[in-house]
């Protein structure tokens, strides 16, 4: 049995257009990985298949061992954050850092608790009544990632999380979160086309690079520790 | 940086709805509040009316929610093959005149259905499912699917994520469309004259009976405010829960792509809207059936019979109210357009009291046409503003009945505009007048070519305020088909039909033209 993710020889066409051309990749307990490769080449359509919103053609994806393909998003427990936050509009920001511990049956005690560490832990304690349209990107993003972080995820997906900040909030934010990540012990995957960002949170950078079928995982994976 | 000044915008609006809407209201009221007036309150009937109106708009609206809201769905977010033809069949039944869609339901019931409860309910189903699909599904296809998603990887079933998530965002919506529905239903007048019975009748019905068969004019001014008051409570009620359920949000960039159906539930909601689109044309194939039988046997006869002289009114053939409706349709089209997008703005823009402006500029929609026809005939029938025999009337009055669908239809694309793209325009270096026409008027217009279309099907097929303004000399198409439904006898019914079939493929005809103008990319207008 193989500890961490793993997804093998996906294949996926989005609207008879190929996409993935038979991907694998590994996430191993606790690392950390950078996907890196040029846009659209089909990055986010692989988050999706591991996170379970896309169903791919062909291939599985795993964790533990065991084969979760068939698995719907919501029981895969895989957290998903987006480039630009997408936080619940009609919720305030309690609402959205919650939303997992209440669609999971927690109290409203509980979820109390819960909310206010989790924005304690990224740095926003006593935000939780404000309006999310009144945060700012970061701000937003941090949120994001409490929300992701609340029903406490096997492994996390980050889309190009810091893509619409800029470059010294994401330097800072992306270091805040690789730390804070590896102290939870939460791997993570992470989606971005900026070289420099994928050595700055991530443990290993690999490349999706585009083919004539789609995109294929490019050889020599790199260790940057 | 403040929006453009409402006031400025609200001039043209404000003088016309004054002149033509509220100058016509008073007269009723001061009307309707006479003792003459009064006395129709005593009448046990007055009352049975008005809780059968109720009664029946409540379960029209509750109706047309149930059977609209998986259409929405599977034409906004599905991808299908056909899902264009689908939308167009669902659609159709809306731009029909309601004095086409009673003669088609006549033509399709058994004559055991008439004058029953269940034949208005079916009708109007078919009449306003066309409001749920193009309201909520407008709203749908634009919501970003990424918070679906969202909330699927924090934990929540696809039904928890409908419920907590893309419900909530679309409320607004569902509440505006269930609005819409529940107005045209309570004033519903065609479907009800042709379909309804003794114990069947809508206020309106009512109020055209008392003015035409009874002469009691004081008695339909009462009735007139009785369904004026009704409507306000609705329109108040409906605007304050808008407004706090109303959620600043991102549109998606773009449409949100559709995806196919796989999911069981998917295939199965797919399965049951096109059913329901092939069942939409059941009325209509009975209506050219209808058109096209003689007797016992096939034949012209009704049609040959529409070109003949003194068909409908004498000297006049039933062909001519082809012209009479095309020319009346144009007018009124470019009336509402004007009139309604700057009401839009308007309301929009104002930074105080736009609630007010917006009751004030949309209450057209809600006072039947019944009334605005009413109204017009007994203020502008005599010195200084005698208009009776100026053509132009009849347009101003189908123009009053689309103005509030176009403000309805452009407000919320108007509100949902961020703040703050004004915000970097300005800092951009634009004046608040170079801002509203880059920023404002490209979202504008898209709207406004919606609101041409439905002012253009108003018109087209307008009855309840025409049946009181147009000319015995010059009918329009739908009073021509009122006329002959008036009159018993197969002949009648049989001209009734094929009249209504040659209005349904004109406005059809009015409603493509439309929607070519506003195909994205070619603007609008």
């Amino acid at each position: 049995m193989t500890a961490g993710l793993r997804v093998e020889g996906v294949r996926v066409s989005l609207g008879g257009t190929p996409v993935l051309d038979g991907v694998d990749l590994e996430v191993g307990p606790q690392e950390s990985v950078a996907l890196l490769g040029p846009s659209g080449v089909g990055k986010s359509t692989l988050l999706r298949v591991v996170a379970g919103l896309v169903e791919p053609d062909a291939g599985r994806v795993l964790r533990d061992g065991v084969d979760i393909t068939a698995l719907p998003a919501h029981e895969r427990r895989i957290g998903l954050v987006f480039q630009d936050a997408v936080l619940f509009p009609h919720r305030d920001v309690a609402g959205n850092v919650g939303y997992g511990l209440e669609v999971g049956g927690a109290s409203a005690g509980e979820r109390r608790v819960e909310v206010a560490r989790l924005l304690a832990l990224v740095d926003l304690d006593g935000y939780g009544d404000r309006d999310v349209s009144t945060l700012s990107g970061g701000q937003a993003q941090r949120v994001a990632l409490a929300r992701a972080l609340a029903p406490r995820p096997t492994l996390l997906l980050l889309d190009e999380p810091f893509g619409a900040l800029d470059r010294e909030l994401r330097d800072r934010l992306g270091g805040e979160v690789r730390a804070l990540l590896r102290d939870l012990g939460v791997p993570a995957l992470h989606v971005t086309h900026d070289p420099h960002e994928a050595e700055l949170v991530a443990d290993r950078v690999v490349r999706l690079v585009p083919g004539p079928r789609g995109a294929r995982l490019a050889g020599a994976a790199r260790r940057t520790q | 940086m403040r929006p453009p000044s409402g006031a400025a915008f609200a001039v043209v609006p404000v003088v016309f709805v004054g002149l033509f809407f509220a100058w016509p209201l008073v007269t009723v009221l001061v009307r309707g509040l006479s003792p003459a007036g009064l006395d129709v309150l005593e009448s046990a009937l007055t009352w049975r009316v008005l809780e059968f109106t109720t009664v029946q708009a409540v379960l029209s609206t509750a109706l047309t929610l149930l059977v609209g809201m998986p259409a929405a769905y599977v034409t906004s977010r599905l991808s299908f093959p056909g899902r264009r033809s689908v939308v167009a069949l669902l659609t159709v039944p809306f731009v029909l005149p309601t004095v086409v869609v009673g003669t088609a339901f006549r033509a399709l019931l058994p004559a055991s259905w008439s004058g029953t409860l269940g034949a208005i309910l079916l009708a109007h189903v078919f009449f306003n499912l066309a409001v749920v699909v193009r309201v909520v599904g407008g709203t749908w296809r634009h919501l970003d699917d990424r918070y679906e998603q969202a909330a699927r990887s924090l934990g929540a079933a696809p039904w928890t994520a409908f419920r907590t998530v893309t419900w909530p965002l679309l409320r607004p919506a569902v509440l505006a469309a269930s609005a819409l529905v529940f107005l045209f239903t309570f004033t519903s007048f065609g479907v009800v004259l042709v379909l309804g019975g003794p114990t069947t009748t809508t206020l309106e019905v009512e109020i055209y009976r008392r003015t035409v068969a009874l002469f009691d004019l004081a008695g339909a001014a009462t009735l007139c405010l009785v369904q004026v008051v009704a409507v306000l409570l609705v329109l108040l009620v409906a605007g304050r829960l808008q407004r706090r359920l109303a959620v600043t949000q991102r549109l998606a960039r773009a449409d949100v792509s559709p995806h196919r159906a796989t999911s069981r539930g998917d295939r199965a909601l797919l399965a049951l809207v096109v059913a329901l689109s092939v069942l939409v044309t059941l009325p209509l194939l009975a209506l050219v059936r209808r058109s096209l039988r003689v007797g016992d046997r096939w034949g012209l006869d009704w049609w040959a019979a529409l070109g003949r002289e003194g068909t409908t009114t004498r000297d006049v053939a039933a062909w001519e109210s082809v012209r009479v409706s095309l020319e009346y349709a144009v007018a009124a089209v470019v009336i509402a357009v004007v009139v309604g997008g700057l009401a839009a703005c308007a309301i929009a823009y104002v930074r105080r009291g736009h609630d007010v402006l917006d009751s004030a500029l949309t209450l057209p929609l809600g006072t039947s046409a019944v009334t605005v026809g009413f109204g017009l005939l007994i203020t502008f029938s005599r010195a200084p503003f005698d208009l009776r025999g100026s053509w132009i009337i009849v347009p101003i009055g189908q123009a009053l009945v689309a103005i509030p669908l176009v403000v309805r239809t452009v407000l919320p694309v108007l509100r949902s505009l961020d703040p703050r793209l004004r915000e970097v325009a300005a800092t951009l270096g634009a004046s608040p007048a170079r801002s509203w026409r880059t920023i404002d008027l490209p979202v504008l217009s898209r709207a406004l070519g919606v609101g041409a279309g439905f002012a253009a099907a108003v018109s087209l097929g307008e009855f309840g305020a025409t049946s009181f303004l147009a000319r015995t000399t010059s009918p329009t198409l739908p009073v021509a088909i009122g006329r002959l439904m008036e009159r018993p006898g197969e002949a009648n019914v049989g001209q009734a039909a094929a009249l209504s079939v040659v209005l349904v493929v004109v406005t059809a005809a009015a409603v493509l033209v439309t929607e070519r103008l506003r195909t994205p990319g070619t603007g609008s207008l």
